[in-house]
Formats: C-alpha cells, sequence, structure tokens
C-alpha cells in the first residue's frame, strides 16, 4: 500500500468523475456477433440479478418503514409487509414523550458530536493532508507513516484503553469523552492529501506566493476554496461515522442526558425485553434516526462517490 | 533574491508545523498516549488486600494479564470465532460486491446509477439499528420473514446456536457489500477501455473478460478491501452484542473485543481488559502487515 499511497499523483484524484458517468457512453464495447436473443437474454439476467440483489437490500429497510406505522398489536400480528392502520404520528409522539422528551435530547447530541466534530475533523484533516501534499519538510514521509498507521488501527481497540485514560484524568461520563476522540481522523488525512493534489495546481500556489500572499491566507483565499468539494466528501464520511458510533459511547457514557442516538436506542431495546411496549418506540426512533443520513447520501452522492474512488483506485 | 527564496522556504516549514500541529496533537493524545497507558496498566493487576478491608492494592505482575488472557479458552475462542466469521464472511461479501460491480461495469446493465444508490444505502445505517432491525427480522411472531419461509414450509430458525454465525455474518454483509460494491465499481471503471477491447476482438466472451482481464488488473483495490474486511472484523461487537440478547449461544465473550469489554465492566479487572485490548491491537497490526506485505510484493513480482 506504501508504494501508492506515497504518490497521489493527479491522475487518482476523484475530480473527473462526474464526466464519467457510465449513461453517457452507451455504445462503449462492441457488441459480440451474437444472435439478439442471446443479447436479450443476457441483458435480462444481469438486470434480473441486480434487481434480486437490490430487493434484499431493501428489504429491511421497507419493513422499517412499514413497522414504524404499527402499534403493538399490528407488530406481533398479521402480515409483516402489509399498513394495518396508520400509528406513524401516534409512534412519534410516543417517541417524543418517553422519558421527558429523551429522544430529542439524544438526536440533539448526534448533531453535536457528529455535526460539530466533524466540521472541526475534517478542518484539522485538510490542513494536515495539504501541508503532507504541498509543503516539504524533514521526515516528511515516516509523519505520514504514522497517519496510515493510525489508519490501520482498529478503533474499538481503542475504545478501551481510551476509557481507562478518561477515567485516570476525569472524564468519564463527559461530552468531551466522546467528542473528543471522534475529531481525529487518519484516514480524512490520507484522503485531504490525495484530494490536495488532485484540486490544487502548484502553480496557482506560486501565483499566489508572487503575488505577495503569506502561506495562511493563501491556504484561506486559494487553497481552501479550490478543495471544498474534497472537504465536503471527508465531512460526509466523518459525520456518518461518528453518527453511526456506538463503542466508544457506550464505553464512555453513563449518563443518559450524554448519550447519542445510537446509544439510546439501544438501552430502549434493552428494555424491550421486559416492556414489550418499547418495540414500537425502538423502531420509529431507528426509522427517524436513519432519515438525515439517507437524505445526506442521497443528496451527497457525487461526494461519496468521489470518496470511495480516492480511495481505492490505484 | 536568493535570501527571499530561503526565507520563503523556511516560512513554508513553519506553515507545515503550523498545519500539522492540531492534527497530531488530537492523534498523540487520543491513540498513542491512551495504547500507551494501557499497556502500562496490563502490567499490573488489582489484589485485595486480606478479608476485603482496606480497599484494593495494585500490584506488578508482569506478563500475568497477557498469560491470563492467552490462557483463558473464552479468549481464545473469540478469535476462533473471528476466524470462522472470516471465512464465511470475507468469501460471500467481497464476491457478491465483486460480482455486483462486474455486473454493472457489463455493457448489458441498465439503469446503474440507480443500482448503485439503491446499493449502497444500507451503509448509511448505522450498525446498531441495522443490527436490531435484522434481529427483530429474525424474531419469531415478529419477523415476516421467518412467516414467508414457515408458510413456504421451510423452518429455519435464525436464533438457534448452529446459526449465529450464520445471521451475523448476514447483517454484516448487508452493512458492507454496497459499500465495498461501489469501491469496486470505481476500479473497474479506471481500467483503459482498450484493454477490454482488445480481449473483445481477441474473441473473448463477458465472462472470461471478467474473470481474465477485469478482475486481474483491480487486484490492488480488492486486497486493500480485504485488508479493511479483516481489520473491521476484529474489532466486531455491535453485532454479536446486541445477537447476544436474543441468542445465548452467543455469550458475551462471543469476540475477542466483547471478552475485553465484559473484562472491564462486568469483572472491573482493568489489567486483564488493557492486556486484551493491546493484544487484539497487536494482533491487528501484525496482521494488516502482513496483508500489505504480501500484496505489495505480489505487485512488484
Amino acid at each position: 500500500m506504501s508504494t501508492t499511497v506515497q504518490q497521489p499523483d493527479g491522475a487518482a484524484a476523484p475530480a473527473p468523475a462526474p464526466s464519467r458517468t457510465p449513461a453517457a457512453k452507451p455504445a462503449r464495447r462492441p457488441r459480440p456477433k451474437g444472435r439478439a436473443t442471446e443479447a436479450l437474454m443476457g441483458k435480462v439476467a444481469v438486470n434480473g440479478a441486480l434487481v434480486l440483489v437490490t430487493l434484499y437490500m431493501m428489504l429491511p429497510l421497507a419493513w422499517l418503514l412499514i413497522a414504524a406505522t404499527k402499534d403493538m398489536g399490528g407488530l406481533f400480528g398479521g402480515d409483516g409487509f402489509a399498513f394495518e392502520g396508520f400509528h406513524f404520528t401516534e409512534n412519534v409522539k410516543a417517541v417524543s414523550t418517553e422519558g421527558d422528551g429523551v429522544y430529542w435530547r439524544w438526536y440533539l447530541n448526534s448533531l453535536l458530536y457528529a455535526g460539530v466534530g466533524a466540521a472541526l475533523g475534517s478542518f484539522i484533516s485538510v490542513l494536515a493532508g495539504y501541508a503532507f501534499d504541498k509543503f516539504d519538510f524533514p521526515g516528511k514521509e515516516k509523519l505520514f507513516g504514522g497517519v496510515l498507521l493510525g489508519v490501520l488501527v482498529p478503533t474499538t481497540a481503542v475504545a478501551l484503553p481510551l476509557y481507562l485514560l478518561a477515567s485516570k484524568v476525569g472524564l468519564v461520563n463527559t461530552f468531551w469523552a466522546v467528542f473528543i476522540p471522534v475529531i481525529v481522523n487518519p484516514f480524512g488525512v490520507y484522503l485531504a492529501r490525495v484530494f490536495s493534489a488532485g484540486y490544487i495546481p502548484g502553480e496557482v500556489l506560486e501565483a499566489a506566493r508572487m503575488d505577495g500572499a503569506g502561506e495562511i491566507r493563501t491556504f484561506f483565499s486559494v487553497a481552501m476554496p479550490m478543495m471544498m468539494p474534497g472537504f465536503v466528501t471527508i465531512f460526509l464520511f466523518q459525520f456518518t461515522a461518528i453518527w453511526n458510533n456506538f463503542f466508544l459511547p457506550l464505553v464512555m457514557l453513563s449518563d443518559q442526558k450524554l448519550y447519542p442516538v445510537s446509544l439510546g436506542l439501544y438501552s430502549w431495546n434493552t428494555n424491550a425485553h421486559a416492556y414489550p411496549e418499547f418495540y414500537p418506540l425502538v423502531i420509529t426512533g431507528s426509522l427517524m434516526a436513519v432519515v438525515p443520513l439517507v437524505v445526506a447520501f442521497v443528496s451527497l452522492q457525487r461526494h461519496w462517490r468521489a470518496g470511495l474512488s480516492a480511495g481505492s483506485v490505484k | 533574491m536568493n535570501t527571499s527564496l530561503r526565507a520563503g522556504r523556511r516560512r513554508r516549514k513553519t506553515t507545515a508545523a503550523l498545519f500539522l500541529t492540531p492534527f497530531y496533537v488530537l492523534f498523540i493524545a487520543t491513540m498513542v498516549v491512551p495504547i500507551g497507558y494501557a499497556i502500562w496498566l496490563s502490567l499490573f493487576t488489582e489484589k485485595t488486600s486480606g478479608l476485603g478491608f482496606g480497599g484494593t492494592r495494585r500490584v506488578f505482575s508482569g506478563f500475568g494479564n497477557y498469560a491470563d488472557a492467552l490462557g483463558d479458552e473464552k479468549f481464545r475462542d473469540g478469535f476462533v470465532a473471528i476466524g470462522l466469521y472470516c471465512l464465511l464472511y470475507i468469501p460471500v461479501m467481497v464476491g457478491t460486491a465483486l460480482a455486483l460491480a462486474l455486473l454493472l461495469d457489463s455493457a448489458l446493465a441498465r439503469a446503474r446509477r440507480f443500482f448503485q444508490l439503491a446499493l449502497f444505502l444500507p451503509h448509511a445505517v448505522p450498525g446498531i439499528i441495522a443490527a436490531l432491525i435484522w434481529v427483530y427480522l429474525y424474531t419469531p411472531g415478529l419477523s415476516p420473514v421467518v412467516e414467508l419461509l414457515e408458510s413456504g414450509g421451510l423452518h429455519w430458525d435464525f436464533l438457534a446456536s448452529d446459526t449465529a454465525l450464520f445471521s451475523i455474518v448476514n447483517i454484516a454483509t448487508w452493512e458492507w457489500i454496497g459499500y465495498n460494491m461501489i469501491i469496486f465499481y470505481a476500479a473497474l471503471q479506471a481500467i483503459p477501455r482498450e484493454v477490454v477491447e482488445a480481449a473483445t476482438v481477441d474473441g473473448a466472451g463477458p465472462v472470461r473478460i471478467a474473470v481474465s482481464v477485469k478482475i486481474p488488473m483491480i487486484r490492488a483495490a480488492v486486497a486493500m478491501t480485504m485488508l479493511f474486511t479483516i481489520i473491521g472484523s476484529l474489532q466486531l461487537f455491535t453485532e454479536p452484542s446486541i445477537l447476544s440478547d436474543a441468542n445465548p449461544a452467543v455469550g458475551s465473550s462471543w469476540t475477542p473485543n466483547m471478552y475485553a469489554y465484559s473484562a472491564a465492566f462486568r469483572a472491573n479487572d482493568f489489567g486483564l481488559a488493557a492486556a486484551a485490548s493491546v493484544l487484539l491491537a497487536v494482533f491487528a497490526a501484525a496482521l494488516s502487515f502482513g496483508v500489505t506485505r504480501l500484496s505489495s510484493g505480489r505487485r512488484t513480482a
């Protein structure tokens, strides 16, 4: 891997992704001289297989959507994939009022952990990635090797040591215990370096320097705007990772008021074994927690595609 | 001119240091120091003095905690469970993702954008919620899937002791197929079209081209995905924890990570928990080092 990483050249950068949409080149490969029926069968087989897998992928989400409209009776009796009575608004109301509206507290916490954490974290990653790409300094590749090592160390393997350390310094069960560790994103630094190489031509920086702009000014007024698509990509992935983070809050937090949604739903699910009326709460609460991410991924398609290509195409 | 050039270079070095500082301060504080502290803690053990009066004392025990962890059958079983899990999960997940990417890349596929989005969406679902949904879908009485199978005359108990592995692999596969499919698809799109056209002219069919032209050309992406999948598998925690509520066969220390968690929070044995975490991190690092060496060695050969 190190051989490929050390030269994040422009060719591998994700910038040209939008123009390479497959739809734009309909007849890219000459069709073999087979009979028309054979081609048709091939088409049916290929698309049929894709439809089948898509159905499998959509099944749990469809069930979640339908189940969120049901009350207790509807959940445990009747057809799982049929609408029976419409209790969605009651379910949302129940989710909102349970435990004095603690769910929205969790939601707000998640927005803080994920929104502010990812914004700050992506900015720090972009700073570091830009420095790695555009500046020369002694020990550069060694330092970057440390970043790559950070990508490879399992995050949950660090969570427990983090807990032990946090309990030593008295940060356990505080907002900071979850917020500070999630800001660090070694993979974001790696992506930022690739994006910086792809989006910012060295000549532009030279021109800014010729005009007498300082390095910091150059970064903020020239480089940062050019890297904006990369920033959004890193932000999106980090936001998702923090929103989905479960192990770190589980280890760090005991005060329900500090929980993110993921941990809150987990605690409700634990209740559901003894009190089945928690099932509709968990289901509707899960749907409400998934919606922002689905909306983000549907509306920011270009960015996650670019991020995944940058991380792999080499 | 020369002096101003040198001044510029020095200024750039200062700026680089300034830009790198926030990341490295946090990186050291949240990764390097905790791991160092865990190594330190793992060398001690808490001893209750006398009859339990007077609290506990911390005693240096050398590699005692490591010996305890490695000597504990439950901890070793965790690695066996992960090994079995990988044997089933990696071929199924990586194989399906690769097959889907090849299907999408074939000239016959329609609605490529829609399929990519639909297949990727499960990855946007938090792991804990994915596990909850699937466990509900495994639960008889709640699940339309179990019902459907029953009505078709198929009896499949997702929560039996011998189906636990399958049930966990299914959840993880659902979460990760789309993500890796996109990675493979992006790599496939980067293959020069002339290569594929040349093979077509030579009379190779689409399956033959996929197997002997396209897959070898995206070997690097496949190797990297394998690496990240193995690292991810080693930290397996969420899915089996959720399933363990519904399936007693999945115990509280089913994976090494769950073992470390129980050691810390059920037995309050921080030394043992630290030792287990360190062993897991070392194992992961050694494995990823081995895999990268292997794949990069092959590439240069």
